[in-house]
């Protein structure tokens, strides 16, 4: 079996000793009613760097990912224990700006949930809650969104229709532009690539690389090799347990828990 | 962690790496059979013999290919990860060392000629014998440890290498000092020169092997690290 503490690489705790961490989670519980959906988890999430979470279905991959934003606070009957800094404030804090933490750390859900609205309309929809600009000064972050979300050239012309009739691929990038037009510092994706066609993701995963850049990402994936091409960092989380963290090299070629291994292989556990 | 094959989902997938285990044992029992005719046709002038293991190796090099399409395949259809991504790197390269020990039977073979049986002192040929069998040994028993992914074998063997570098010097030695006392014996003592220093390579192939497995089987790297810091 298996240790409390799971292993975290050197390079993250060097990491965590020059300061550059967007997210520090300490003993992180959730609760879903009576249900422990997380238990202690505990990982450092590392500024400009992509960290990937991996794991089987159910594990607690979501359930985590929207504890950085508090999303959970919107799901009746769950509740969180522990603490998360990002930015080296404490999220959990009583007196912390929701609405301003929503817009610094922003969320593309595992559905695709455009708004019954125009395409441009749902990548404008954010920008115009934030700030009043021109409409020419909206037009250009709209087409940035889009093209950076690689469907400008898809959309371009049909801007003012319903977002609803998009295909599902298209829906998902869509929703990823609408989270890019508000600039987050935190992005936080939950299987943004299981509509999308194998151009269309590695697309994505382009897009992703050239993000983090300026922006961290934590991105949840059930495919292991989009976890291994484009991840920094990758968690293995089982049954709401934080298995082994290590720089993604490490952990896809020689994980140091058995559990990792049977995963990422492919075994039994 | 133990490293076992045949716990995948697929079951296809553990059938592929099972299959590839066995053609490298496979091609592990020729090249040992390879070396072991090689010797024998030097050490009795047979060249009818030497002219047989001369042939026969091209056999080695077709399943060296073989091996090599496999897992080409396996990387492209299956994505490997973590042990069995170690698995595949790792016998692409033990392949490679084989089909080379493969060509260095070969090269001994080669240097059979009936001239040597008359001329070729008994000790010597006692002392051929001896290294050609630690040679041998070292492969027969790395092949044994990568049959059952055993890393602490691979490790006790690899440092045998050590003992076939000492003969291939103390052979070299006595050699040059024939040499030296009659010209006569120098197309006999160059042949055997020949055929030690490929013996001696087979020793440093068969330390790659297995320290190849090592890394298979643990995911360290250990070649160019010096083998007493490992046994620490
Ligand atoms: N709103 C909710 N109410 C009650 N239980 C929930 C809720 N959301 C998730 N759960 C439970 O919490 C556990 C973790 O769910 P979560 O959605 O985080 O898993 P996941 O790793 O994202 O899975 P998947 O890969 O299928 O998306 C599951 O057992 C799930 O049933
Ligand atoms: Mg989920």
């Amino acid at each position: 079996m298996q240790s409390e503490s799971a292993t975290q690489s050197s390079l993250l705790q060097e990491a965590s000793l020059a300061k550059d961490l967007a997210a520090v989670v300490s003993g992180l519980h959730v609760y879903y009613g009576q249900r422990l959906a997380l238990d202690n988890i505990s990982l450092d999430v590392r500024e400009k760097h992509v960290t990937a979470l991996i794991g089987p279905s159910g594990c607690g991959k979501s359930t985590l990912l929207r504890c950085f934003n508090r999303l959970n606070d919107l799901i009746d009957d769950c509740h969180v224990q522990g603490q998360i800094r990002i930015f080296n404030r404490n999220i959990y804090h009583p007196d912390e700006d929701i609405v301003a933490l929503r817009r610094q750390v922003g969320m593309v859900f595992q559905r695709p949930n455009p708004f019954p609205k125009s395409i441009f309309d749902n990548v404008a929809y954010g920008v115009r809650l934030q700030q009043k600009l021109s409409s020419r000064e909206l037009r250009e972050i709209v087409r940035w969104s889009l093209k950076a979300a690689a469907l400008w050239d898809e959309v371009k012309d049909r801007l003012d229709e319903s977002a609803l009739q998009l295909s599902s691929g298209q829906q998902q990038r869509l929703v990823i532009a609408r989270a890019l037009a508000v600039k987050p510092k935190v992005l936080l994706l939950d299987e943004p690539a299981s509509n999308l066609d194998p151009i269309s993701m590695l697309k994505l995963e382009e897009l992703i690389n050239e993000l983090k850049t300026n922006y961290t990402i934590i991105i949840v994936t059930h495919n292991m090799q989009q976890a291994a091409r484009v991840s920094d960092y990758t968690a293995f989380i089982d049954q709401g347990r934080l298995i082994e963290m290590a720089d993604t090299r490490s952990l896809f070629t020689h994980p140091q828990q058995k559990q990792t291994e049977d995963y990422i292989t492919g075994r039994y556990g | 962690m133990s490293l076992k094959l045949n716990q995948h989902i697929s079951r296809e997938y553990n059938a592929e790496l099972e299959r590839i285990r066995s053609q490298v044992l496979r091609m592990g029992g020729l090249v040992e059979s390879q070396l072991t005719q090689s010797v024998r046709a030097l050490r009795k002038a047979d060249t009818s013999l030497a002219v047989e293991v001369q042939n026969a190796d091209g056999r080695i090099n077709q399943l060296e290919v073989e091996i090599d399409a496999e897992c080409t395949e396996i990387v492209a259809r299956r994505q490997p990860a973590a042990s069995d991504l170690r698995l595949i790197m790792g016998v692409s390269k033990i392949i490679s060392d084989l089909e080379r020990i493969g060509d260095e039977a070969k090269r001994i073979a080669k240097m059979t000629n009936t001239d040597l049986a008359g001329h070729l002192p008994e000790h010597m040929n006692m002392e051929i014998g001896y290294m050609a069998d630690l040679a041998r040994t070292m492969l027969h028993d790395v092949l044994d440890a990568f049959a059952r992914l055993d890393a602490d074998d691979a490790l006790e063997i690899a440092q045998r290498d050590r003992q076939i570098d000492l003969k291939y010097e103390s052979i070299t030695r006595q050699l040059i000092t024939y040499m030296v006392q009659d010209v006569k014996t120098i197309p006999t003592a160059l042949a055997v020169m020949w055929a030690v220093r490929s013996l001696e390579r087979i020793g440093d192939r068969a330390q790659n092997i297995a320290e190849h497995l090592i890394y298979l089987v643990r995911g360290e790297d250990v070649r160019h690290v010096p083998l007493d810091d490992l046994l620490q």
